[in-house]
């Protein structure tokens, strides 16, 4: 196979890989927000949080991601509410953001499991503890509780970042310069069917198999503690 | 003067009825043990007066307030008051033990950070631990872990403790220096509820003995009169059980 191309093209690859790594970050990092309300909403006493989120995590995690994504990208400014329409280093900041948006809402609702399940496995005695001392419920939460989620949290959420950034090649569909957009836009100026698309396909995996070995590294570093 | 009083206390879970009217007065200064069969309601009772357990109906007075009065008193401040011990210990495992002792003190009483760490060491004195400030949970014993978790508790100057089963996760060998601290307590003039298995202190030390069976008190008084001469079938039974382990 021939990746000759590459000497003309590699600034494509660099810059979809930013792009996509960029999307991914902002995704995860929103994601996260939303989850840990998601997450407290869930396990608290008062039923009408709890069903938001419940509903909020289903159909998120019932329906699929492309969906979502047309439905924020074209449903929102339907609704009057109109993404900015500027470049920045290149990128739409408008289409970049529809993505953030909808990858964030997406992976929100898997955060939320995530930190759900890590606030549930720390014993319910230490929440007791911290409540009989007289901590009200948010500062035991903060204090007590999430600290020790955490350990259980942070490898869980290093493997989220690994799905965002493969899901991620999703919104090269609504025209953002992400790997997967620039791979293919490589593919069709060179008529290279193959080739640009292995060397995409390369880069992802460098990147998510390093990530799953960080993650790993970090799993034995919090086991040992 | 009665530091609490319960009046007409029920608990459900469910369908479960646990607890059943329950009426009992705490002086102040007074060391109440309950003892009882498993599933009678002990812990739960012990729960409900730091509301961990929310009563079905009923009602508690401490210190002349009303724990259930939520409009007028804050419940969190209430427990200030109330220390209480776990069976499980329960110290915070993410921090080291001057960072449980001292962290309840500082975040809720606003005591500065070298005042709580000196009122941290004098009851790490008091409970014989001197040398385990900073040692983790993980790196204690069940018996010094129990302790660090009443001197937890008192650092926040309670007028009431109130402990679970104590002793009942500790290796035999460790009972002895936890019973220990509860006694110097209790010399003290502190106020107790113990819910216990150990039948041999509840005749020592306390000045009242309270015997639960299926959500009912069945019998109480001074701990001569309970463990010489009960009256309740129920409460013959019990103690003719536990007290030929002995
Ligand atoms: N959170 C709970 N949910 C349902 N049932 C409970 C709960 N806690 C205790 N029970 C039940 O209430 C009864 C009394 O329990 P408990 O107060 O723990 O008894 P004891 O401390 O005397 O052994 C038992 O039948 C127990 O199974
Ligand atoms: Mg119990």
């Amino acid at each position: 196979m021939d990746f000759s191309f590459l000497a003309d093209y590699k600034g494509f690859f660099i810059r979809g890989t930013q792009i996509t790594i960029l999307l991914a970050f902002f995704a995860v990092l929103f994601g996260i927000l939303i989850g840990i309300v998601l997450a407290m909403f869930k396990i608290s006493s008062n039923k009408f949080l709890k069903g938001i989120a419940s509903v909020y995590i289903e159909f998120i995690r019932g329906t699929p991601l492309l969906v979502q994504l047309f439905i924020i990208y074209y449903g929102l400014p339907y609704l009057g509410i109109e993404f900015p329409d500027f470049p920045l280093f290149g990128q739409n900041v408008g289409d970049f953001m529809a993505g953030v948006i909808a990858m964030s809402v997406n992976s929100g609702a898997y955060v939320a499991e995530i930190f759900r399940a890590g606030i549930q496995a720390v014993d319910k005695g230490q929440m007791e503890a911290a409540r009989s001392l007289g901590m009200p419920y948010l500062m035991s939460m903060k204090k007590i509780i999430l600290p020790q989620a955490f350990k259980n949290i942070l490898p869980a959420l290093g493997n989220e970042f690994i799905v965002v950034i493969k899901e991620s090649a999703i919104v090269s569909i609504i025209g953002i310069h992400d790997l997967m957009y620039n791979a293919d836009t490589v593919r069709g100026n060179t008529f290279k069917p193959f080739a640009p698309l292995i060397v995409a396909a390369v880069i992802y995996f460098v990147i998510t198999f390093t990530l799953s070995k960080f993650v790993g590294l970090l799993e034995k570093r919090m086991d040992t503690e | 003067m009665n530091m609490i009083e319960i009046n007409k206390l029920n608990k459900y879970f469910g369908d479960l009825h646990v607890l059943k009217d329950i009426d009992l007065k705490v002086k102040e200064g007074e060391v109440v043990s309950v003892i009882g069969p498993s599933g009678s309601g002990k812990s739960t009772l012990l729960r409900c007066l730091n509301r961990l357990e929310e009563p079905s109906s009923g009602d508690i007075i401490f210190e002349d307030i009303s724990i259930m009065d939520d409009e007028q008193h804050d419940i969190n401040e209430l427990r200030q008051k109330m220390g209480m011990v776990f069976q499980q210990f329960n110290l915070f495992n993410h921090m080291n033990v001057m960072e449980n002792i001292t962290l309840a003190p500082i975040k809720l009483k606003k005591i500065n950070k070298n005042e709580a760490k000196k009122i941290a060491l004098d009851l790490l004195e008091k409970v014989g631990l001197l040398n385990k400030a900073d040692a983790y949970p993980s790196q204690l014993s069940g018996g010094q872990k129990q302790r660090i978790a009443i001197a937890r508790a008192l650092a926040m100057s309670p007028d009431v403790m109130l402990f679970d089963e104590p002793t009942s996760a500790l290796d035999p060998e460790m009972v002895g220096d936890v019973l220990e601290v509860m006694k110097n307590l209790a010399a003290e003039g502190m106020t107790m509820v113990i819910v216990t298995h150990e039948m041999s202190f509840a005749r020592d030390v306390a000045d009242r003995v309270v015997i639960m069976d299926a959500g009912n008190i069945i019998e109480e008084g001074n701990p001569k009169k309970i463990f010489n001469n009960p009256e309740h079938p129920r409460a013959k039974d019990f103690l003719s059980r536990v007290l030929n382990l002995f």
